[in-house]
């Protein structure tokens, strides 16, 4: 099998070939608002990073049609199991900008009460958002699991699971992949492969001539899209999505993107990536490609699109002082959600880490009191 | 009430389950129409069907993770791994995604879960089919270690450790799977987890065990009797979380305590119950903890009757600190 050139439906300049509108108007510029509010979030977090207000965050530039185009193809019964750089899926799907913020800031609203480093995050509603772990792979036959509980009670629901070029060596992608075509579960694996796994370029992770092919040895079918193309992704994940639903397996889904910054607020790309790929691919920016689409429509004009993205920037600005104000997590949070019930070992160690705190005073022991 | 093996109460166990919850399922490698290499699942595939039980591709690491993903979403899955010894491509899910999924979501996500898999030597399994593991395990924060050494225990323990809320690690004591015969209750009913069980009381020492080295413990405690010496045996039956009150407690009432394991010594479980007791009950003690373990060396296969702790070795321990 040679997986040929990847799918596009939008051309660079914006023409379509072969869409099928199942897009209304609205949903178009709802698509194209996420996509600005992702790159809205991205740009507030590096400038909260830099200052310090925050630890770390992970950039998206780039890649932002590949999250929103298939975020676009779920329904909110489905389970999306991300990776660190999805998060436009659950913005997609609903989860407000101030939830993400409260997670940036690790403080006391946070779902995971600031036990994660940034960008981990959980949701639960309005569409199961997984939470995220930083070993790569780990999530994949995870989902394939979550899948096959739908499958053995009858619902038509899938699991989507994404993931890098890098995480297509990981255990977790060959155990997944391979269970999921055995078990004909209803996943979706969707490669977002933007070139390099941290530093690592392509041609070093893998010898296939794609991610997609590694698919046909599994026994199930694999695809590329053009993934800086919204109408593409979607395309390819919702033929995805209706053969899991419709009892026909997994299906691996390839988007090819690039990412334009680093791998998160810790690394400098220009010691690995060259210029001149930086700047071909910045002529293939996804969000201007789906503005020279919606133009054509009638449905974007420069200064539309400026206020939209301002929109964002005024509410994510809103969510950055609503976070930073919510206090940090008292002390309790390190002890609790280990178990389901407290432990007296744990119980123990608490107790003693309150009474210290409550002796020298330098921490909320949120009561200091057990049970929680 | 039937008199069964260890592991026929395993299998009791894992029928009684799925008889009374349709969201436990059972699955790993060969655990279909086979029954699993040690028959643990015998009939489970002709009574409740190959959606239910079933052989997955051979992926210790698939195996677990799909568990993880099952018991997120509604199920209540019991994974086989077919000897502890392979659990290791596992690790990563068991450590960093089972044991941490309640803490790093705030309880929107959890895994109630129990992987049970075969452990220790005594069947002449060399390197790989012989490994006690459970020190690695213990020291996992999130996690259940759960280790039966008697077929009523094995059942009861089973069933809660697939009632618990989170993820248990089952070690079954393969020397025992047939070795030992006992009654045990029909139908449904829990041992509670982190409990201790008092094998044989004694007012002189007291020795710590678990598995299979229990009936171990038992005969040397029955040659130190013979000798003048009497045994308190304690059955540790749940080792994370540990019933420490009821440790020291037992360990107060002698003043001298042996701890023995098949592990390796050196940051063994019993190195946690001598530090346990340095630190809290040190006033207490008429002489040093001592220690009956593997050795620090991997699992030999000819010779293992001499690396694995007998009688022999846990009465010269028990008459070196009931000496002292």
């Amino acid at each position: 099998m040679t997986i040929a050139e990847p799918n596009q439906v939008i051309a660079q300049d914006g023409s379509v070939n072969g869409y099928t509108p199942d897009l209304t108007n609205s949903q178009l510029l709802h698509c194209y608002r996420t996509m600005q509010s992702v790159r809205a979030f991205d740009d507030i977090c590096m400038k909260l990073q830099r200052s310090g207000r925050i630890g770390f965050s992970i950039p998206n530039k780039g890649v932002e049609a590949c999250q929103v185009g298939a975020a676009s193809a779920l329904e909110k019964t489905d389970w999306i199991f991300p990776s660190y750089r999805d998060f436009g899926m659950a913005l997609y799907h609903g989860v407000s900008p101030l939830e993400m913020m409260h997670n940036m800031f690790g403080n006391d609203r946070d779902s995971a009460r600031g036990r994660q480093m940034p960008v981990h995050f959980s949701f639960v509603k309005p569409i199961h958002f997984v939470s995220i772990s930083s070993p790569i792979g780990t999530h994949i036959p995870q989902a394939v699991g979550a899948a096959y509980a739908m499958k053995l009670r009858g619902e038509k629901n899938v699991c989507l699971t994404s993931f890098g070029d890098g995480g297509t060596s990981s255990l977790g992608f060959h155990s997944g992949m391979n269970f999921a075509a055995v078990w004909k579960a209803p996943v979706v694996f969707l490669c977002q492969n933007n070139g390099y796994a941290i530093s690592c370029p392509s041609e070093e992770q893998t010898c296939s001539e794609s991610y997609a092919i590694k698919a046909v040895a599994y026994g199930m079918p694999g695809v590329v899209v053009d993934g800086n193309d919204l109408l593409a992704v979607r395309q390819a994940v919702k033929e995805a999505v209706e053969r899991a639903r419709t009892g026909g397996g997994p299906t691996l889904v390839e988007a090819k993107t690039f990412r334009m910054g680093g791998h998160s607020t810790s690394d400098d790309p220009t010691r690995y990536v060259p210029k001149e790929l930086v700047e071909s691919w910045a002529k293939k920016d996804p969000v201007a490609r789906f503005e020279r689409f919606l133009a054509s429509r009638g449905l974007w004009t420069p200064e539309k699109g400026a206020a939209i993205y301002e929109e964002c920037i005024a509410e994510i600005t809103a969510a950055v002082s609503e976070a930073e104000k919510t206090p940090p997590p008292t002390l309790e949070s390190i002890f609790s959600d280990v178990y389901a019930q407290i432990p007296p070992h744990i119980r123990r160690q608490g107790q003693a880490a309150f009474d210290l705190a409550a002796r020298v005073g330098d921490a909320s022991a949120g009561g200091g009191k057990f049970p929680l | 009430m039937p008199t069964l093996t260890l592991v026929q109460a395993v299998n009791d166990a894992l029928k009684t389950a799925m008889r009374r919850d349709p969201t436990v399922i059972h699955f790993g490698e060969d655990v279909g129409p086979k029954g699993g290499v040690f028959l643990a699942s015998d009939g489970l595939t002709k009574e409740f069907g190959k959606a239910r039980n079933f052989d997955t591709p051979l992926s210790e690491d698939g195996i677990i993770g799909t568990a993880i993903g099952m018991a997120m979403n509604g199920l209540r899955p019991v994974a086989e791994i077919q000897f502890q010894d392979f659990i290791f491509p596992a690790f990563d899910q068991i450590v960093s995604e089972a044991a941490k999924l309640r803490y790093r979501s705030g309880g929107q996500y959890t895994a109630p879960m129990v992987i049970r898999t075969p452990y220790g030597g005594g069947i002449r399994g060399g390197l790989y089919h012989s490994q006690s593991g459970e020190a690695y395990f213990c020291h996992t924060p999130g996690l259940k270690v759960v280790v039966p050494s008697t077929p009523e225990d094995a059942k009861g323990l089973l069933l809660a450790s697939i009632e618990d809320p989170d993820p248990v690690l089952f070690l079954e004591p393969k020397a025992l799977y047939r070795q030992l015969k006992g009654e045990v209750p029909e139908g449904f009913y829990t041992t509670p987890l982190s409990t201790l069980r008092t094998v044989r009381t004694g007012k002189d020492v007291t020795v710590f065990c678990y598995g299979a080295m229990v009936p171990v413990c038992q005969k040397a405690a029955e040659q130190a009797a013979e000798k003048g010496i009497e045994c308190l045996i304690v059955d540790l039956r749940t080792l994370l979380p540990l019933d420490e009150e009821g440790v020291l407690e037992a360990a107060k009432q002698t003043g001298r305590v042996v701890v023995v394991h098949e592990a390796p010594r050196f940051c063994g479980f019993g190195a946690e119950i001598s530090a346990m007791i340095a630190e809290n009950i040190i006033e207490y003690m008429e002489a040093p903890v001592a220690r009956v373990t593997g050795f620090d060396t991997p699992f030999p296969n000819t010779l293992e009757h001499h690396y694995m702790p007998d009688a022999r070795r846990v009465l010269d321990a028990i008459e070196h600190v009931g000496k002292f």
